[in-house]
């Protein structure tokens, strides 16, 4: 049984080995420069604007929230969708049913719209 | 090859553990809500191997409700958070003690 | 699922249509400020004729739901709280300019927790009441942006509401676990026969349920958040946070209680003594130290909250409608009590101590007759509904045999007597500090008449509310 896992764990120790090697081996017979140019965050690459621990503007986290709101409510469309084949035979109850759901969404969306969440000013 | 259910049982209750520790020591919102993530995630590891277990998919619609419950849960509390930083300026949870005697 | 599920769940449905019309006219229409809460008093009142006029029984919504004179019980008694909270705020908010539709949409959402909470017959939707109470009431308590003190009283309100709903949530994985279903006949019948996976399972799975439970109606030594949470929160909002999820989730666990674990009761109910023991003297003695009476109605509903466990612990129908009868009399009560305390601040949170309550009686005789009243309800003076309610649990509890935890909770009660005469010292027998005058807003006429109805009318008259209590209480055996 542990036999099954030990191809994985040799490769697992093989990928961690040479990572592992390859930074000790860098900092042993790598050169040494240091500057200005060498610190930044993309050498030779595009300038760096701003500091990247700058605080993000308010609004990117609520439109995050609204995002992982409407986002996780979909998780109820994939069971519907999967029986929905066997229930509208007994009748369109299944269908209303999601129309009241995507209802109700939807006031929220009116809502969150009409508080001026997507407006970017 | 099938993992014993007790197995999952284990690593469930440790992922559990590790959330309450969590919320019990950790000194920032952000983190504690972490914790309390990691709480409700080892539950739904239970239910889905449970569900497994019973061959019924209860179990599985409940962590359907769960993941909702925990979408709401953040985004309600990450908007407390958000709030009270613009009063106090710090998500660190020992600064809040206004309200102590 | 046929159009009678439907009908089934029409008191919820109104109060859900009221508060989604609520929000749009929020934000599509610009109408008075003050006409909310006539929508929103309209939509309670609809739902509550409903609920009067629907005496639907049995199961709904493949067994999710069963209803039965104990769920309309509960449904009247959340409607009543919920309107009284209503009028109390009107007159808060409009002082304070917050007075938005999103305050009592998010009311009426809770409010559709708690009537399902009762309704539930499958952990599933105790579940989902549970958090459909809880999360508007997260947001309530912070709904005043710019204090401080209500930011902190949401955010430890929310982090402590769902560290519990973590331990709620693994209560219901277990015993799924063990049984294989989450419907409370089956459980019941599951555990009768002994077709679990392992009992042990079971009853860690109830005991992390009952925690949970513990958490949200403030059992100590769960009650550590909520003096300061009632004390952060906006002063109307305390009044329904003490109260509403105290009776859905007193309610939930009365019936998850009697209907699922009866059997298994010689496994827990030793916890369940201590806590309530504990809860009830932890309460009562702190609150003999409080001068703000915010801390001091948050205290004293931790020690009626072991009160009420007394009436889960004995477990007859006896104990179920003491502990009905009680719910309904503590909560009218304890919410007009704080609805008064808010009518009693002022600006920047002032005036919320002992001393600012001195020769009240003088400046405002009416304000100061019906916190007397209910005050003295809640410490239990006869001839008040505090007293025969008290008198229903305690009996039942001797009945049961549970002498020791009458004696502890009688005690208590005289305990709690101090704190409780302390206001009505100041309000009657102190001379005023100053001139001040509160206005009483006639909106709150109506909620100081069921006050006067619950706490005096049903102390001398309790047979009224009896016979619906006892019906109740049987439907759940």
């Amino acid at each position: 049984m542990i036999s099954d896992y030990l191809p994985v764990m040799i490769v697992f120790l093989l990928a961690a080995g040479f990572a592992v090697g390859a930074l000790i081996a860098t900092h042993f017979f790598g050169p040494k420069i240091k500057g200005k140019i060498k610190s930044e965050a993309y050498e030779s690459g595009i300038e760096a604007k701003s500091s990247p621990h700058t605080r993000l503007n308010v609004r990117y986290f609520i439109v995050g929230l609204v995002f992982v709101i409407f986002d996780i409510e979909v998780v109820f469309l994939y069971p519907w969708a999967v029986v929905f084949k066997d229930f509208i035979k007994t009748g369109p109850f299944i269908f209303f049913e999601m129309l009241f759901f995507l209802f109700i969404l939807l006031i929220g969306y009116i809502y969150v719209w009409r508080k001026g969440v997507f407006e970017w000013e | 090859m099938v993992v014993p259910l007790h197995h999952i049982i284990a690593i469930a209750s440790l992922l559990f553990s590790i959330g309450v520790l969590g919320v019990l020591f950790r000194r920032n919102a952000i983190i504690v809500f972490m914790s309390i993530e990691i709480m409700l995630n080892a539950v739904n590891l239970a239910f889905v191997a449970f569900s497994n277990y019973h061959g019924n998919v209860h179990g599985q619609v409940f962590v359907f409700f769960t993941m909702t419950l925990a979408a709401a849960e953040v985004a309600v509390g990450l908007a407390i958070i958000i709030s009270l930083f613009r009063n106090l300026q710090t998500s660190d949870i020992t600064e809040i003690h206004n309200l102590k005697n | 699922m046929t159009w009678l599920d439907i009908n089934s769940t029409l008191p919820e449905l109104i109060i859900l249509a009221t508060a989604l019309l609520l929000l749009m006219l929020e934000v599509l229409s610009t109408p008075p400020r003050n006409s909310f809460i006539w929508v929103a008093l309209a939509g309670m009142g609809l739902s509550l004729a409903s609920v009067l006029g629907t005496p639907l029984s049995g199961n709904y919504y493949g067994n999710m739901i069963a209803l039965s004179t104990f769920t309309r019980f509960i449904d009247v008694i959340t409607i009543a709280l919920v309107m009284c909270t209503f009028l109390f705020s009107a007159p808060y908010l409009r002082r304070t300019l917050e007075e938005r539709g999103e305050y009592y949409a998010l009311i009426l959402f809770a409010a559709v927790g708690m009537m399902l909470m009762a309704k539930a017959h499958d952990l599933t939707m105790t579940f989902l009441g549970l958090e459909l109470l809880s999360v508007p009431l997260y947001i309530l308590a912070g709904f005043y942006r710019n204090r401080i003190s209500s930011n902190e009283a949401s955010i430890k309100y929310l982090l402590l509401g769902a560290f519990s709903t973590g331990f709620f949530l693994f209560g219901i994985a277990l015993i799924y676990g063990s049984i294989g279903s989450t419907n409370y006949d089956i459980i019941q019948q599951a555990i009768v026969n002994g077709q679990e996976l392992s009992r042990g399972l079971t009853l860690a799975g109830f005991a992390l349920l009952l925690i949970g439970f513990a958490f949200k109606v403030a059992l100590a030594p769960f009650h550590m958040y909520a003096p300061d949470v009632y004390q952060g929160a906006p002063t109307a909002i305390t009044a329904f946070l003490s109260t509403g999820p105290k009776v859905a989730a007193f309610a939930a666990l009365l019936k998850l209680v009697i209907v699922v674990f009866a059997v298994t009761t010689r496994h827990w109910w030793g916890v369940m003594w201590l806590l309530s023991v504990l809860t009830m003297t932890v309460g009562n003695v702190t609150a003999l130290v409080q001068d703000n009476l915010k801390r001091m109605l948050a205290f004293s509903g931790v020690a009626h909250a072991g009160y009420l466990a007394i009436g889960i612990l004995v477990g007859t129908s006896d104990g179920a409608f003491g502990l009905l009868f009680y719910l309904a009399i503590y909560s009218v009560t304890t919410l007009v009590a704080f609805g008064l305390v808010a009518l009693v601040e002022r600006e920047q949170e002032d005036g919320l101590e002992v001393s600012s309550y001195r020769g009240l009686a003088q400046k405002n005789p009416f304000i100061a007759a019906a916190f007397a009243l209910a005050l003295l309800s809640l410490a239990g003076f006869p001839p008040t509904a505090g007293f025969t309610a008290k008198f229903f649990v305690f009996n039942s509890a001797v009945e049961a045999g549970y002498i020791w935890l009458v004696i502890i909770a009688v005690i208590n009660s005289l305990i709690s007597v101090y704190y409780y005469l302390r206001p009505v010292v100041a309000m009657y027998m102190r001379e005023p500090e100053d001139d001040r005058r509160v206005t009483l807003p006639p909106i709150t006429v109506p909620a100081l008449v069921l006050l006067v109805l619950v706490a005096l009318g049903l102390g001398i008259m309790p047979f009224t509310l009896v016979q619906s209590g006892v019906s109740a209480a049987a439907s759940l055996f």
